[in-house]
């Protein structure tokens, strides 16, 4: 209810966004960010040189920022790639190196709060929601991506979503997100699932929160290059055996994340991280500091 | 008998029927079956149990894919083998699937190829000892692996580092063969570039693909191998399942989008596959393991056991 209000205060002034993209390469990451954004925000990966593939170059953390026009709403978009991660032989690092950048943007925040003068031009840029890219294998999820999502659903709104989902049949699609939603659950992972209240929140509400709880994990597919198909013009990916067009609620959940992202919930995702995770995180910092001056 | 300079071949006079040593063998052979056994290899989730079913026609393994939560996240790399036996026409052949499971879904990948490459090298090594043995068997059974599939994940990028690390290992002690799995996530041209980076890549590392080149290849086998080494890696779609297709019944995935037909050369490369491993190149798998893997790890292993009993016999007359 509240991002309702939220947006008729703000619709003038424009929001502010921000969104990290989180999995191993080859997911559509980056074609995700392109096409979310209808632009090409992120470069194409420079064909490297085959000398390259054996490099571990290690995770690597990269904001672009875009404004978008959303309906007449004004977004300023933030979203924070991250190349590299997975990719590793070994991957414990990648999780340090996210964590500590989603912090770093808390710290900021804490310290400027504390200033006596405060910096006019400051800009909040701690992150509002992550979407972790999990691999489309059939099964079930992997050691790499419970871990992810356990360690860093304490700092920020974590959504997982399938990168790549036009691998998948529709019945092993709805298996998979069925076993995918299992282990999150077994493994108490505390993912941002459209929360509502059933006794406070109206009809309206409470069914297209329902609705999006139920399509978790969103299946995905990007695509920057337009096709005809039929006399139509669609964003889509051209196989021997036929088209997926991407913002075609039957092929895929793409259109219903991105307005859930950009319209809907934006509002909800950035008041969790204020009022919740940055809390919470502002909490256990200053409680540790007093104890390091109690000793 | 006629001789030229040229030393010409004696022309038979009448039909002697030593022709007939090819059913002979033949016949033995059949009585005898034969022996195939493949190792897969590549991140769990790629279809690799899915493939070899749908290339022997038959449901022969499960998959080890982790699907219940209260499974756990594998923590070592259990290489389990499967034995089951298949009749064609009265051709007995002995499967023997050896599967990998676990292989680089870890946090932590760090030396999961090593219970692999240890699996293949004890299979020869079992294989020398009963050889050795004084009273051997007539026929030694054969576990050396003939052919590994190496999977690889359709990212559309390039090969990610523990592939190159697994690659050259696996490359030293048995024939690889490379597959780009689920391939139905790509493109055409998105396949084609990705498999043009993976050559590269390969040749950059001078990763040694099977089939290798031979001196006892005629034209034919040679343009056979061409071909196969231009196609490598096979881009290759899995399927139990049956869909109709122009009132035909094939192996498929229907989407809705479309219909995937896994035996449709336009639509991916698996007929390539299941002809190169059984009509082909099965009788060279099985050759090239035992002429090429074996003897090298036989004449290293002989090698380093004549030297280490030199040692001994010196270190005797020291004393």
């Amino acid at each position: 209810m509240a991002h309702r209000i939220g947006r008729r205060k703000n619709v003038k002034k424009g929001f502010q966004f921000t969104l990290m993209v989180v999995g191993a390469s080859g997911l559509g990451r980056t074609t995700f960010i392109n096409t979310l954004c209808d632009a090409d925000v992120v470069p194409k990966r420079e064909s490297d040189e085959p000398d390259m593939a054996h490099v571990e170059e290690g995770i690597k953390i990269k904001p672009y920022t875009v404004e978008l026009d959303e309906d007449g709403v004004k977004i300023s978009l933030t979203v924070v790639d991250t190349p590299g991660f997975g990719d590793m032989i070994d991957n414990e690092y990648c999780f340090q190196e996210i964590l500590g950048y989603l912090e770093r943007q808390y710290d900021d925040i804490l310290s400027e709060e504390s200033r006596i003068k405060r910096n006019p031009r400051f800009r909040d840029n701690r992150v509002h929601a992550l979407l972790y890219f999990i691999t489309p294998t059939g099964h079930s999820l992997r050691e790499i991506d419970i871990e992810l999502m356990k360690r860093l659903s304490p700092r920020i709104n974590v959504i997982p979503v399938i990168g790549k989902a036009d691998t998948f049949t529709p019945i092993e699609l709805a298996d998979f997100k069925k076993r995918v939603m299992e282990d999150i659950e077994h493994h108490n992972i505390p993912i941002y699932n459209f929360p509502f209240d059933p006794e406070e929140d109206d009809e309206e509400t409470i069914d297209e929160n329902s609705e999006l709880r139920s399509l978790l994990p969103f299946a995905l597919i990007g695509c920057e290059e337009e096709i005809m198909v039929n006399g139509r013009k669609v964003r889509g990916r051209q196989y021997p055996w036929g088209i997926v067009e991407v913002d075609n609620t039957q092929h895929c959940d793409f259109a219903k994340l991105r307005f859930a992202l950009l319209s809907s919930h934006l509002q909800d995702l950035k008041e969790i991280t204020h009022d919740y995770l940055y809390e919470n995180y502002r909490t256990e910092k200053l409680s540790r500091s007093a104890e390091n001056l109690s000793e | 008998m006629s001789l030229d300079a040229e030393q010409s071949q004696p022309v038979l006079q009448s039909y002697v029927g030593f022709d007939s040593i090819t059913s002979q063998i033949e016949k033995k052979l059949l009585k005898r079956g034969f022996q195939f056994n493949v190792m897969v290899v590549g991140q769990s989730g790629l279809g690799k149990s899915t493939l070899i079913n749908t290339i022997f026609a038959s449901h022969l393994i499960d998959s080890k894919g982790r699907t219940q939560p209260d499974e756990p996240t594998r923590q070592t790399v259990e290489i389990h083998s499967f034995t089951e036996t298949v009749i064609e026409n009265g051709v007995k052949l002995r499967l023997n699937i050896v599967d990998t499971p676990g292989y680089g879904d870890q946090v932590n990948n760090e030396n999961c190829w090593e219970p692999i490459i240890k699996y293949i090298k004890d299979q020869h090594s079992s294989f020398l000892r009963k050889e050795l043995t004084a009273m051997r068997d007539r026929f030694i059974q054969d576990t050396r692996i003939h052919c590994c599939l190496f999977f690889i994940s359709p990212t559309g990028h390039s090969l990610k580092p523990i592939d190159i690390v697994v690659l050259k290992k696996l490359t030293e002690v048995v024939n690889v063969v490379p597959v780009i799995a689920k391939s139905d996530s790509l493109t055409i041209e998105e396949r084609i570039a990705f498999k043009q980076r993976i050559k590269e890549e390969m040749a950059f590392h001078s990763i040694k693909l099977y089939p290798y080149a031979s001196d006892e290849d005629d034209d034919h086998d040679q343009a056979l191998n061409e071909s196969i080494q231009d196609l490598i890696p096979f881009a290759v779609v899995g399927s139990e399942k049956t869909i109709i297709v122009d009132g035909k019944t094939v192996r498929g995935r229907q989407n809705r989008w479309g219909v995937i037909n896994v035996e449709n050369e336009n639509h991916c490369e698996f007929i390539h596959l299941r002809n190169f491993l059984t009509r082909t190149h099965l009788q060279d798998l099985i050759e090239t393991t035992a002429m090429i893997h074996y003897e090298s790890f036989r004449s290293k292993q002989l090698l380093a056991l004549k030297e280490s009993g030199q040692q001994q016999q010196q270190q005797h007359h020291h004393h």
